[in-house]
């Protein structure tokens, strides 16, 4: 690229980024700064005073089995709500490769998931299975499968994941169908001339060249899975039954706001801003493998 | 179109159809037990097809009895949550284009140190300073207000990043014609960068709307009083799946009332809003 | 070893618009014969119905005598060249040309044989380990190519292959892949819209227009028997000279002839045409000498003419030229742009 032409002004530059740099200050590196101080300090028991104390909260917060639950239904949760939602996704974006007639008619029913909140993806989910009214819980109960969500927590995980999933196809299912169309067709057609059949195709040639789009989708449901669901835990289950679908991000809130553990609660953000910063500097780097195969 | 096989094109078409079923209907479902009474709706399962209680249903919960949701009525929470979606839109793409502006056309001391500091802000989500920001708001008497629900949510880098990529790909030449023609930085933005940055301004926008639309945690901190808090939270509250007064009926009302706004705006706007997906994650 | 045969062909794509309207070509077998047409012309269409991309509306395809409609691109045995090289991104040179094979089950150290013989042929040995994009445009080509080879098919399918390099290595590929198909004596389609191109590979030219086939025979015989004033002006640089030749001003017409044509070559400058054959008075509009030969634009009877003479010409702007044509070399065309015959 040619050297930039700018403008000279002096003071001009400061005018603009002010509004930005001023909420960016206040509302993002104040109470950040605020939760690793609060994570190394320890109120007494009746909140007047704290003191310091190094990397005692961690420490407790890491041998918490409560906490190393939360880690293990975090994890659960991310890898089975990303891996249900990318696969499903997928799957529908190779079937609207295929199809040439009301392409845009099936784009067009399967992206409103995306505009539904996530915490109503779950009440309505819910509202659909939960063992009282839930219609289809009934339906479940017919093919004799034991069923409830409010007292099981394995059901209760299963349900969440698959509102999280659900309200998630739409954007997967977008970026593969541009991933799809970003393959030339004349590489199809050239593995179909060397004999091979339609799954092998997929398999040998589509699905790699669709990995850094894979791979990319698997950053951004992850961090979903991570964050955006809040939501949705907390208007279904609220963590329950029994902390069986308790997330970390749940567990911040509960431990913060319920349960008013500031030092705990802060020590967990701090551990949850260095997954955020790991998260991030993955896609980053995505970025730059993207040229990959230019 | 490779090979002669019309039996593939009929399975993709059936795989579609079964996934657009799957996923359109909890969203039908929903509006189907909006239109049943809540003697039905309590006597699962519920029919497939609308139901006769569709007028009565929605004029109850739209005119009907006030003060449904802990006192507030419908039209308060969509009203707020409108005023949260638009202005959290609105001010992120103002405040945004105006520091990409900053950034790609104007060298100035600490630019690249503002522009990081922009940056950083992508890995601290509300969801990872919850108490911290909470204290904030508290000390800075912005619960339960307008501002404290819509000002913070209104810097982020990932708008800033997205016209500063698009501010890179102009070429120098324009910007040397502008000067040459006389164009001061005030002109050259509201003349030829406003109108470049139109479809991308539009794609932004359609994904900040439902953005603010859909936020929970945020409005759940921020507000105290049900009176200033969005239908997402409203409907959380009505909802008790433990006690049997919940009214169902209304919740599906209400529920259906929560997800149109940005469902219409993600249909009506689909282009802008398929583009802006893709372009905001490059 | 094979024959192509088309009978009829027609395609026709959703919204009734004809691609191909009814094609006939034979080709014998170990012939290489080139499709060449503006863009637009249905020839990459038919090209594709060859190869099984695209569905046959009408007609047969025959290969080896034996009807392919209905099968698909990976039974007819068949390898293709195409124009953007269509390499596999992802996989190493070796595993792009060995990719074929594999889906074929052909036996290990059969395939590995097969590749290292076929790069080895191409000079591709030394890059079998790097992936596509490490490779300039020539050595793709190489690649494409020698994916092809390797499968020892039927038939070789090129679609435009060398329209992505720069002049110079085109002029060479040229001549390679000519030596190469003619020593692997597989048959042959090329489609192309050069026409230097085309007349320089083909044993078979077929020149095609709006879907139909203009002419079809040897490149010799097509350049100098054009069978419409289409194939006239579109073989040849420059095209073929025409003017309108009814009415009184040519009495050496033949019956019928509505236009006459006479490539820049054949035309000479003051010297008499001889017993029927032509004499223009021209004006020099414009000179260009271009070093073995000079090209003279002119204009005469209302039309722009160009005159091809060897060497510096030593004409100038507004000079006054006798401008002739033997009468052997005059072309004539009817109404409906066909030729006429003496």
């Amino acid at each position: 690229m040619s050297p930039r032409v700018v403008f000279p002004n002096k003071i001009l530059p400061y005018l603009l980024v002010a509004p930005q740099l001023a909420i960016t200050i206040v509302f993002f590196y104040w109470p950040a700064s605020q939760a690793l101080r609060q994570s190394m300090l320890k109120e007494d028991p009746f909140g007047l005073r704290s003191r310091f104390v190094w990397f005692d909260n961690f420490e407790r917060v890491l041998t918490d089995p409560n906490y190393l639950n939360s880690v293990k239904v975090t994890v659960v949760f991310s890898v089975s709500t990303a891996f249900a939602s990318m696969a499903l996704a997928l799957l529908l974006a190779v079937m609207a490769d295929r199809v040439i007639r009301a392409k845009g008619f099936y784009r067009t029913m399967l992206i409103w998931p995306y505009a539904v909140a996530p915490a109503i993806a779950g009440m309505l989910w819910l509202f659909l299975f939960n063992p009282s009214i839930g219609s289809l819980a009934i339906g479940l109960r017919w093919l004799g499968i034991p069923w409830d969500p409010l007292l099981n927590g394995s059901n209760a995980m299963i349900l969440v994941v698959a509102a999280a999933a659900w309200k998630q196809i739409s954007y997967n299912f977008l970026f593969f169908v541009a991933g799809l169309q970003a393959i030339p067709k004349t590489l199809i057609e050239a593995a179909a001339i060397d004999g091979a059949g339609e799954t092998k195709r997929f398999w040998t040639i589509i699905f790699p060249l669709l990995a850094p789009t894979t791979f990319f989708l698997l950053v951004i449901n992850t961090t979903y899975a991570f964050f955006d669901t809040f939501g949705i835990i907390h208007a279904v289950t609220g963590g329950g039954p029994g902390k069986a679908t308790e997330t970390m991000v749940y567990k911040v809130y509960s431990d913060g706001a319920l349960n008013q553990l500031l030092g705990a609660s802060a020590a967990q953000s701090v551990i949850l801003m260095v997954i955020v910063i790991g998260l991030t500097a993955v896609q980053f780097r995505y970025v730059e493998r993207k040229v990959h195969y230019g | 179109m490779i090979g002669l096989s019309r039996r593939r094109g009929v399975i993709a078409h059936i795989v579609l159809i079964i996934g657009m079923l799957v996923v359109a209907f909890p969203i039908y479902y929903t509006f189907v037990a909006s239109t049943h009474s809540l003697q039905t709706i309590l006597r699962p399962p519920l029919p497939l097809l609308p139901g006769p209680e569709i007028f009565n249903n929605y004029y109850e919960a739209l005119f009907g009895g006030i003060g449904r949701i802990g006192g507030v009525n419908v039209w308060t929470l969509l009203f707020n949550t409108t005023v949260m979606a638009l202005s959290i839109a609105v001010g992120k793409i103002i405040i945004s284009i105006l520091s990409a502006y900053a950034i790609v056309f104007f060298r100035f001391p600490f630019r690249m140190t503002f522009f990081w500091l922009i940056f950083i802000t992508l890995m601290l989500p509300v969801e990872v300073r919850i108490m911290p920001t909470y204290a904030v708001m508290v000390n800075l008497g912005l619960i339960d207000t307008y501002t404290g629900l819509t000002l913070p949510l209104m810097a982020s880098a990932t708008a800033t990043l997205l016209f500063r990529q698009f501010f890179l790909t102009i070429p120098g030449e324009l910007i040397e014609a502008a000067r040459i023609d006389g164009a001061g930085p005030w002109r050259f933005f509201k003349d030829i960068l406003m109108p470049l940055s139109r479809t991308n301004i539009a794609a932004l926008f359609v994904i900040l709307f439902i953005y603010g639309w859909t936020q929970y945690l945020w409005p759940l901190l921020m507000t105290n009083r049900n009176d200033m808090t969005t239908i997402v939270i409203g409907l959380k509250k009505m909802i008790s799946f433990a006690d049997a007064d919940t009214q169902w009926h209304l919740v599906m009302v209400t529920a259906m009332l929560a997800i149109i706004p940005p469902i219409l705006v993600v249909l009506f706007m689909q282009r802008w809003f398929v583009r802006g997906l893709i372009e905001t994650e490059k | 070893m094979a024959t192509v045969d088309l009978k009829d062909v027609r395609k026709v794509y959703a919204g009734n618009v004809e691609a191909v309207k009814g094609v006939s070509i034979d080709i014998a077998d170990g012939a290489l014969c080139v499709l060449v047409g503006p863009s637009g012309c249905g020839k990459s269409t038919l090209l594709r119905m060859v190869a099984g991309l695209e569905t046959i509306t009408g007609g047969t395809v025959s290969i080896d005598g034996k009807v392919v409609n209905e099968i698909g691109p990976a039974e007819r045995d068949i390898a293709m060249v195409f124009q953007n090289y269509a390499l596999y991104p992802h996989m190493k040179v070796y595993d792009n040309m060995a990719y074929g094979l594999r889906n074929r089950g052909t036996p290990k150290d059969e395939i590995d044989r097969r590749v290292r013989e076929a790069a080895e042929t191409l000079e591709l040995a030394h890059l079998l380990d790097r992936r596509p994009r490490e490779l300039s445009g020539g050595q793709r080509q190489r690649v494409a190519m020698g994916r092809a080879i390797v499968r020892k098919p039927k038939v070789f399918l090129f679609d435009e292959p060398l329209s992505n390099l720069d002049a110079k290595l085109r002029g060479q590929m040229r001549v390679e892949i000519k030596n190469l198909q003619r020593s692997l004596g597989v048959t042959s389609v090329y489609v192309t819209h050069d026409q230097l191109e085309a007349m320089t590979l083909a044993d078979t030219l077929v020149v095609m227009n709006a879907g139909v086939v203009e002419q079809a025979g040897a490149p010799l015989d097509i350049y100098e028997k054009p069978a419409s004033t289409f194939v006239a002006s579109f073989i040849g640089a420059p095209p073929m000279n025409m003017i309108p030749a009814g009415g009184d001003g040519h009495p050496e017409a033949l019956a019928g002839a509505q236009t006459l044509g006479f490539r820049p070559e054949d035309a000479r400058i003051s010297t008499p045409a001889g017993e029927g054959g032509l004499t223009l008075a021209a004006v020099v509009e414009a000179v260009e000498p271009v070093g073995a030969e000079s090209f003279l634009y002119c204009a005469a009877e209302g039309q722009h003419l160009v005159v091809r003479v060897a060497g510096r010409s030593g004409a100038n702007i507004g000079d006054k030229l006798t401008v002739t044509t033997p009468r052997e070399k005059l072309h004539w065309f009817d109404k409906a742009g066909r030729r006429v015959s003496a």
